[in-house]
């Protein structure tokens, strides 16, 4: 650019801005902009990742830095050429530039140019929005329906006919899922970093993405949507299994535990002896979608690192049993120093039956004692 | 003392706030008892007693003010005092403390109470980023995390960055085009006077009882509607900040469209008045969108409409569209004007031509235009109709055409310049490049699948940064240095100025480009805690964004000490050609003491002789045509 500009007849700068100028803007440019790209490809920008998808997405960013980093230098290198070429030397105080007032076919080159360029990145942006969200080509896909509360997360299955809740969010790998996500109340954004899909949880409409994770381990769960209070707190771990894995611990989780009662999410008094506290602890209860309290509290004895809420081992240490069962049911009533009210749900009471709450109490009495 | 409470003036808007307050008060508990409630046992729980104060106390101060005095006085048949002019310009501090009527004062009035407000918003941005510092909690809780980030972006979005353009144009565009004022002086001081309103309402929310509204300036229902108390705060800021914004806009389209000088055709307009015509369509048509949007949570909330309640019938997703589609163009209410600052100090700096004058002047109207196509771009992750996002991921994309036509324009007219690099041409440079930033992150934001990832992070505030800081922020400093003799007839302290610059351009980088990066990394936004994983970074722009802060108290000093004893402006130190520059620094009470005859474009430069507008008995009966923007040379003027 800027080819054309230097028309004028009369020229005051001494050859400054001329071609020789011009030349050399464009080797700066070209060298800048292969450093600029290559340090943009080279830049770990993403996390990890973990689907299908996350690899459409890292690939259209790489090409999104290849096209911007060159109008970015193009900016950059003619102001600074302008300033090393053009600023105002002394004795030049009355000098004016040559009065040109455009150029129409370096306009037209400014308009059409960009604006195919856009046109080409939003067809392939389309192509890639195809791909990332096209249903798989055979084979029964897998529906998860996951849940927003404030101020957590519930996933509900729906494996060989059995249905279950569980707080924590479990996959196998190499599979297409397709979550089905709604709210309890205000909306929340159902996010994986790894996986790179999102979307917002809706009041009144079911909204949905799906994702292949394509790689083992632990990833967090993140809202994306502001939520209230504890819209910083509402992070749960999704788990990537193998397929046997993932059968291993469906089964675990739909076999007639020992903790339930006979009728299933009949629940009921009576059953506190059955009701494994320990497992309650960690998981919750897949029938009423209780979470769990190892997703936000750390506890030894549980095994859980959660750091969300005030830490068991401590807060609890020579606490009473009215206490226990008061943080469990109302946990606003006493709030432990450092943190605030407001973000443990408050609907333990419905979700959990009179025994469970019971065996609950007493187990972190027990732990609490020791 | 009765004198005082009948004469226009604070003491008389005091007074008839304290009537307002009873007033509040006993409409509330009337209308309450007719329902056959109780009253109530606390005050505190007197919520609906607060909400119809807020919209009482200002209107009161409006009128106790003397904002509608005339108005008032013509509609009930009284001899209306006709305007004798004396409270035209300002004498002493005091005089900006009352409604003026003089566009040059209200000018000012708007521009320190906007900067005023900058200070207050970049001081929540500094307790954000001392919590952010580290992970964790230290200073603030959620609740107060929450308010802080709220406040912060309504306060520096309404009453900073909307406001302050609004004020340097009110100050200038007159002058510009050869106009002794705006078209409604008494409006325009009404308008002014709105925005204190607005942000005493918005400051004063953190005293309500549950905390300052902290749902985001987005509001977001049903997290807004369900909100404390704090949330109505506001909601009603908003009716009137927007009520300042949508009255000064049709005053200038007004003025621009009838009050042009002898000869001062479309086409031969400083840009700057381009700019602020196109500003002033968006926000007649847009605004009132915000308004409605706010309403409907004001309905919501006080008076249970379920609106935006799932469970009854109404749907979240419909607010979000009905704000976008304001919030969406304010974006570039917030950049145009901005534009405009930029046309005039390049090309007076540059000492040439604007390069490519009409389509300068088209690809703002183009971009008027496909602003308003382009709202749910914002909505991506939202959950609305899929199908929605293709058309708007192509005009969002398309719009980046008149913007790109703009930058290459610029980069064309500083191209064999002159170019005198003083701080009001720094701060031109600087938005060249950064708000070239901000646009290329915008139209990667625009592309639907890398927005599925990074909506909602920290990738989004640091693309807002660059195009309302580096952007926006960036040409309000080269506006306020470039025409700060004028406004006050001093000169501001040239080596302050650079080194506000610098400070200023380093400090904001060293903020907000590492943004990108935790945000693509996974960092959500609006977050008072974070992953350990991101602790470095967020200590690196915690530190960053003080230094950012400390150079806004250099651009403070300056301002202050040269505006008390700098020394005294020429009436044109830069040699330019627009109008404003041929009157004396600051300008007479009414402007121009002859019309002037606009004889040739505004940006003449290097053309031997030109002249933009010619004053006194020289003037020709009949301007030359000598349209700029013509690529011929235009005739040398005598």
């Amino acid at each position: 650019m800027g080819e054309e500009s230097t028309r004028a007849e009369v020229d005051p700068l001494g050859g400054r801005g001329g071609r020789r100028t011009i030349r050399q803007m464009v080797v700066v440019g070209l060298i800048a902009s292969a450093l600029g790209i290559a340090l943009g490809l080279v830049i770990d920008w993403f996390p990890t990742n973990g689907s299908t998808q996350a690899d459409k997405i890292d690939t259209f960013w790489d090409v999104l830095i290849i096209c911007s980093v060159p109008v970015f230098v193009l900016v950059t290198t003619v102001v600074l050429f302008a300033v090393r070429d053009f600023r105002m030397r002394p004795g030049q105080e009355h000098l004016d530039g040559p009065p040109i007032h455009g150029n129409t076919k370096l306009e037209v080159v400014w308009t059409a140019v960009p604006a195919v360029m856009l046109v080409a990145l939003c067809t392939y942006a389309f192509i890639t929005l195809h791909d990332i969200e096209k249903a798989p080509a055979a084979g029964i896909e897998r529906q998860i329906t996951v849940t927003g509360q404030q101020f957590t997360w519930q996933f509900t299955y729906n494996e060989g006919g059995k249905k279950f809740t569980t707080a924590q969010l479990y996959v196998p790998k190499d599979e297409s899922v397709k979550f089905n996500i709604q709210t309890r109340d205000v909306l929340h954004d159902f996010w994986v970093p790894a996986w790179r899909m999102k979307i917002d949880a809706v009041p009144g409409i079911q909204t949905h993405y799906r994702v292949t994770p394509t790689r083992l381990g632990n990833y967090p769960v993140v809202c994306a949507e502001l939520c209230g209070l504890g819209h910083a707190f509402m992070r749960q771990t999704a788990h990537v299994l193998s397929r046997e894995d993932f059968d291993a611990w469906v089964k675990k989780v739909t076999a007639p535990a020992p903790s339930a009662a006979a009728g299933g999410a009949g629940g009921g008094g009576g059953s506190s002896a059955a009701v494994d506290a320990k497992a309650l602890f960690v998981q919750g209860d897949a029938n009423t979608g209780a979470p769990g309290c190892g997703s936000c509290h750390k506890l030894a004895d549980a095994g859980t690192t959660g750091g969300v809420g005030p830490d068991l081992d401590t807060v609890l240490k020579g606490k009473d049993e009215a206490f226990i069962r008061q943080s469990i049911l109302q946990p606003d009533a006493v709030i432990a120093p450092g943190f605030q009210g407001g973000i443990m749900p408050g609907n333990f009471a419905q979700l959990l039956s009179q025994g469970q709450v019971d065996a609950l109490v007493k187990y972190l009495e027990e732990v609490a004692a020791k | 003392m009765s004198v005082r409470m009948r004469q226009a003036g604070w003491y008389r808007a005091g007074f008839y706030m304290i009537i307002a307050a009873a007033f509040s008060v006993f409409v509330t508990w009337f209308v309450r008892m007719l329902y056959g409630h109780d009253r109530f046992a606390h005050f505190l729980d007197a919520e609906s007693c607060v909400i119809v104060g807020m919209i009482a106390l200002p209107l009161a101060f409006l009128v106790g003010l003397g904002c509608f005095d005339y108005w008032f006085y013509w509609a009930s048949g009284k001899p209306t005092r006709p305007e004798d002019h004396s409270s035209h310009g300002a004498t002493s501090w005091k005089d900006y403390f009352r409604p003026n009527t003089d566009h040059k004062v209200i000018g000012i009035q708007y521009t320190v109470h906007s900067f005023f407000f900058l200070f207050v918003g970049g001081l929540m941005a500094m307790l954000m980023r001392a919590e952010l510092a580290q992970p964790g909690r230290q200073f603030v809780d959620s609740n107060t995390f929450n308010g802080l980030f709220s406040v912060h972006a309504s306060i520096l979005i309404f009453l900073f960055i909307i406001p302050v353009f609004a004020g340097l144009a009110n100050f200038v565009l007159p002058l510009m085009i050869g106009a002794p004022d705006m078209a409604f002086p008494r409006l325009n001081a009404l308008s002014f006077w709105l925005l204190p309103c607005a942000g005493v309402l918005m400051l004063a929310s953190f005293f309500a009882p549950g905390g300052s509204f902290a749902s985001g300036w987005t509001a977001y229902a049903p997290l807004s509607t369900t909100a404390p108390l704090g949330q109505m705060f506001f909601t009603i800021a908003v009716q009137f900040a927007g009520a300042s914004s949508i009255a000064t806009a049709l005053n200038f389209l007004v003025t621009i469209i009838t009050m042009r000088a002898p000869g001062m055709s479309f086409f031969r307009m400083p840009l700057l008045a381009w700019a602020n015509f196109s500003t002033s369509l968006l926000v007649v048509i847009a605004t009132p969108f915000i308004a409605a949007s706010q309403f409907f949570v004001l309905l919501d909330y006080t008076l249970g409409f379920h609106f935006f309640d799932a469970d009854a019938g109404g749907d979240p997703l419909m607010y979000q569209h009905v704000f976008w589609f304001y919030s969406h163009p304010a974006v570039y209410i917030m950049m145009l004007p901005g534009f405009g600052i930029i046309s005039e100090v390049l090309s007076v700096k540059s000492r040439k031509p604007i390069f490519g004058y009409r389509m300068m002047a088209f690809s703002l109207l183009a971009i008027v235009v496909l602003g308003f196509t382009v709202w749910a771009h914002h909505m991506f992750v939202s959950g609305m109709q899929s199908w929605i996002r293709i058309p708007m991921m192509v005009t969002t994309a398309i719009i980046a055409v008149p913007t790109g036509i703009k930058i290459f324009s610029w980069l064309a007219t500083l191209w064999r310049g002159v170019l005198r690099l003083d701080t009001p041409m720094l701060f031109a440079l600087g938005f060249l490049t950064m708000f070239t930033c901000g646009g290329i992150s915008g139209v990667m934001l625009a592309m639907v699948p890398l927005d599925i990832h990074v909506s909602d992070t920290y990738f989004i505030v640091a693309h807002i940064h660059y195009v309302l800081f580096g952007g926006s922020l960036f040409t309000i400093f080269a506006g306020v240095y470039y025409w700060f003799p004028k406004m006050t007839g001093r000169m501001f302290d040239e080596r302050l100025g650079k080194l506000h610059f610098w400070m200023t351009f380093v400090f904001f980088n060293a903020t907000f480009a590492p943004m990108h990066i935790i945000g693509v990394n996974g960092m959500p936004r609006r977050v008072a805690d974070y992953a350990d994983e991101f602790a470095t970074w967020n200590l690196v722009i915690s530190l960053a964004s003080f230094g950012l802060g400390l150079s806004t108290l250099i651009f403070a000093y300056n301002m202050i000490a040269s505006w008390r004893g700098g020394a005294r402006a020429a009436a044109n130190p830069w040699r330019a050609l627009t109008l404003e520059w041929q009157v004396s620094s600051p300008p007479p009470v009414f402007n121009f003491d002859q019309v002037p005859t606009v004889v040739g474009g505004p940006y003449e430069y290097g053309v031997p002789g030109a002249v933009h507008g010619i004053f006194g008995p020289g003037a020709p009966a009949e301007a030359r045509p000598t349209p700029a923007g013509t690529h011929a040379q235009p005739p040398t003027a005598e």
